[in-house]
Parts: C-alpha cells; sequence; structure tokens
C-alpha cells in the first residue's frame, strides 16, 4: 500500500510525511511531485501552506499532474485528505489575493475570516481549538479527548451543502474543521502538528476504505 | 477565544540551549531536542527555537537541531534567528519549522516580510520586536537588542502587519531575564494597535506573570524560558494555574498505550 503526499512546493511536506510515517502500519509514506507517482497511489494526501492562488497554480504548472489527482480521487475513488490550503483547494473559488478557481470537488467558497464580526480574536486563528464531528465517520473515531488540534489560518472554507462538513470548529464564530465528500476529505487544521489527536486522526486516514 | 498558548522558548547557540539575564551573561542548560521532547510531552502547545549563534557553523548547526526536533515532536515550532532572506525561510520551513520569526533583517528591508507573506502565508511570517524604554519611549532595537532603531514600538507594529506579518513575538527588553513580569502597559497597548497574535515576552518569574499576561495584556500567547528550563514550574503547572485564573488553556491529552 501507497501513500503518496503529493509535493507541490508550497507545503511543508517533510512534517506531514514524518507524521504519517510515525503512524503507517501496511503503508509506504513517499511524497512526489511525479504524476506517475501519483496515479499509482493508494491513499493520497495534498498538504499546503501559503496562499490558494499560489498553491493552485503550482499545481498545475506540473505538466500531468492534475489529472493524475483528477484520476486517482474522483475516477478510482482513492482516499483523499487535503490538508489546511490543502483542504482549501477543494472548493469551487478561493477569495485570497486575486481570487483563483479550485479544484472543485466540494461545493463552496473560502472567504476571509470577517473581522467584524469576531470581537477580541486576533487573525490569523493561531492555536488549539476543539473539533465536533457533525457526523459519525471512521475519519473522527476514538479520536483522544479533548480533541484538540492546531489551527494557523486567515480563510475558511464556507461550504454550500451542511452534508459536506463533517467536523466544525469555533473561534468568534463556528466554521467548517473538516469538509468530506465521499471518498474525498479536507482539514482545516494540522493533524501533523497536533500531537495525539492529529496522529490518531492520520492513522483513521490510512485505515479508511471509503 | 482560542485557547492561549504557552510556548517554551529554546535560545539555542552551537547546538546548545542558553538563556541569558538581559541578552548577556549567557548560562547552558543542554541539549535543545531533549529539552524539546520533555516539553512536548509535559503539554507545551507550541516551541520556539531562538538561534543565537554567531558563526556559519552554528547556524547550520540549527537546521540540524530543527529537523532532528520535527522528527519526533509533532507540534507547531517556530524557529528565529538570523534569518536574513526568503530562502532562509524555505529552508527552515523545509526542515520542519512551521513560523519563521524574523527581527534585525525585516528593520533592514521590510519588504522581506511582504515576500515571505505572500510566498508562505501570513500564518508563517512571526515578527520579532525587541522594545526598550528610552528617555519614556518605547524604541525598537536590533541586533539582538545591541542597536537602537528609529522606531517606536506600536508603529512598527502596524507597518509590519501592513506588510503582511501574521504574528508578533514582543519582548521587553527591560524585563527580560530579570523574572519581574511581563511590561503589561506595553502588552495592551500592543494589543489596542494590531489585530494578529500577540505573543508576550521576557519577564516571566512567577504564574501570575502569565495570567497578568494574557488579563491584562490581553495576549494570545506566552513565551518564557527560565522558568521552565529550570524546573522552577513545569507547563502542567502553569496550565493548571492559569486553568484556575479562568483562562482558556489546552488540557493535557491522554497519551496513547
Amino acid at each position: 500500500m501507497k501513500c503518496v503526499i503529493v509535493n507541490h512546493g508550497s507545503g511543508n511536506v517533510r512534517s506531514v510525511f514524518r507524521a504519517l510515517e510515525h503512524v503507517a502500519e501496511a503503508h509506504r509514506v513517499l511524497f512526489s511531485n511525479d504524476p506517475d507517482i501519483i496515479a499509482n497511489a493508494d491513499h493520497l494526501v495534498l498538504p499546503g501552506v501559503g496562499a490558494f492562488s499560489n498553491c493552485m497554480h503550482s499545481l498545475s504548472a506540473r505538466p500531468g499532474m492534475l489529472v493524475a489527482i483528477q484520476q486517482q480521487a474522483r475516477e478510482h475513488q482513492r482516499p483523499f485528505l487535503g490538508i489546511c490550503v490543502g483542504m482549501q483547494l477543494l472548493a469551487d473559488y478561493g477569495e485570497e489575493y486575486d481570487g483563483c478557481s479550485g479544484l472543485g470537488w466540494i461545493p463552496g467558497r473560502v472567504k476571509p475570516f470577517d473581522l467584524a464580526k469576531i470581537q477580541d480574536c486576533a487573525i490569523p486563528h493561531m492555536g488549539w481549538s476543539t473539533i465536533v464531528p457533525t457526523r459519525d465517520h471512521p475519519l473522527t473515531h476514538n479520536l483522544p479527548q479533548p480533541a484538540m488540534v492546531y489551527f494557523a489560518h486567515s480563510f475558511v472554507f464556507h461550504a454550500a451543502k451542511p452534508a459536506n462538513v463533517w467536523a466544525q470548529a469555533t473561534y468568534g464564530k463556528t466554521f467548517g474543521a473538516i469538509v468530506g465528500a465521499q471518498n474525498v476529505v479536507g482539514t482545516q487544521f494540522h493533524p501533523e502538528k497536533s500531537q495525539q489527536v492529529g496522529l490518531a486522526l492520520l492513522k483513521n486516514f490510512l485505515n479508511w476504505r471509503p | 477565544m482560542s485557547t492561549v498558548r504557552i510556548i517554551p522558548c529554546l535560545d539555542v547557540k552551537d547546538g546548545h540551549i542558553v538563556k541569558g539575564v538581559n541578552f548577556v551573561g549567557l548560562r547552558n542548560v543542554g541539549d535543545p531536542v531533549a529539552q524539546a521532547k520533555v516539553y512536548d510531552q509535559a503539554g507545551a502547545d507550541e516551541l520556539c527555537f531562538l538561534d543565537i549563534s554567531a558563526s556559519a557553523e552554528g547556524k547550520e548547526t540549527m537546521y540540524d537541531v530543527i529537523s532532528a526536533t520535527a522528527d519526533s515532536v509533532f507540534l507547531p515550532l517556530t524557529v528565529g534567528g538570523g534569518v536574513s532572506q526568503v530562502l532562509d525561510y524555505q529552508r527552515l520551513l523545509s526542515c520542519g519549522a512551521d513560523k519563521v520569526s524574523v527581527n534585525s533583517a525585516a528593520l533592514n528591508d521590510p519588504n522581506l516580510i511582504a515576500e515571505a507573506s505572500q510566498r508562505f502565508g501570513a500564518q508563517c511570517v512571526v515578527v520579532a520586536i525587541d522594545v526598550k524604554t528610552v528617555d519614556g519611549v518605547w524604541k525598537v532595537f536590533s541586533h539582538g537588542g545591541r542597536r537602537e532603531t528609529a522606531w517606536q514600538a506600536l508603529d512598527w507594529a502596524q507597518r509590519i502587519t501592513a506588510l503582511g506579518a501574521g504574528e508578533i513575538l514582543l519582548t521587553s527588553m527591560d524585563r527580560d531575564g530579570t523574572g519581574a513580569g511581563f511590561d503589561l502597559a506595553l502588552l495592551a497597548a500592543m494589543r489596542q494597535a494590531v489585530t494578529v497574535p500577540i505573543i508576550a515576552s521576557g519577564g516571566v518569574g512567577t504564574l501570575q506573570h502569565l495570567v497578568d499576561g494574557v488579563q491584562q495584556g490581553g495576549v494570545d500567547a506566552v513565551l518564557a524560558a527560565s522558568i521552565f528550563h529550570f524546573g522552577i514550574h513545569s507547563i502542567s503547572e502553569a496550565k493548571r494555574y492559569m486553568a484556575n485564573a479562568g483562562i482558556t488553556v489546552r488540557p493535557l491529552v491522554n497519551h496513547e498505550g
């Protein structure tokens, strides 16, 4: 079994790699920017830091990359995990900087935290908050309690359909912490930096057979 | 509010932890990677490494320290000290750092902040501001506190956040290493001046000082070195104390197996 982390140059790929390797049992974990390797992945992970448009552009700049990802996640229905900006890219559109279309796999838009509505909350949201699952899903089974995870973001995923929000967190207001659709899931937080809770979630992901 | 973060800081020189009093008279207290693991187990919410090596060899060693720490500690890591160009961000992030703290280089060339923020995101651009009172004015100092700049602290903070800095690490040089507590007036004024998260640093001597920083200074995170390194207080004691004072902190998670 192969878990491939998509290396598109703007993510904290090594940290994600270390965390997945720490919990992997049956999987070989590797990171790659080679579409052929991505096309053979059993599990796919898309990390991301930086701006939405930068991430999207670096994905599309690599020949064959987007096609390989689409094929694995959409046609072959392989489990797919987007992290932070990697999660936001699942949306139709991201408003960061000049705005940019996303992968469009989960209907919704990525918008800035509305400062006016979040009194007493500094932006970016930087720190540990509790995630509250909105459905029973293998990804959030048996997480150590309290299920607090590390966030570092200024933008949030506004899902068009409530059914795509699998867990929520609250920072000034409630927002989507985990979004998903069938075999595709994304976390706004960084499981690779969230100690035992994050490691448990990554382990659940590797064991997930949607 | 998010939970208030407790961030132990490791000042590293040539691969060893040191801690100064008012930036001079450094004392060696040990191996940074081993110490980082201890803090990880103890419930630290984030770790901060500041490289104070003067030599090129010392700076190379820092990459190994970060990489070795990130191999076994799954916590956010902030790294600073000697960052001078966008390439330094790239390299530290690829070692496993999540945020990079910059100080003197940003004062030399504020565009570095804008460039790094656009490329890596505001959440990874921390600006460290060292402040010392000069003739009753909060002045910004560069070069490890050795050089006075023309900037006043609040003006500089507004400038860097406009350029895309995502967090401020605010150190009072007047208080650093004294154990006399944070400069609460400085923290509160900074809280009014900017909307990004503020990490308070410099002067923690008691657990009440941490509480004061949050309740009176309005900061999002507290950073301390001496009280944790020298075993005066543990992180779990600090969290219990803060929770009893009504501050929301991240409780310790039950460890697996």
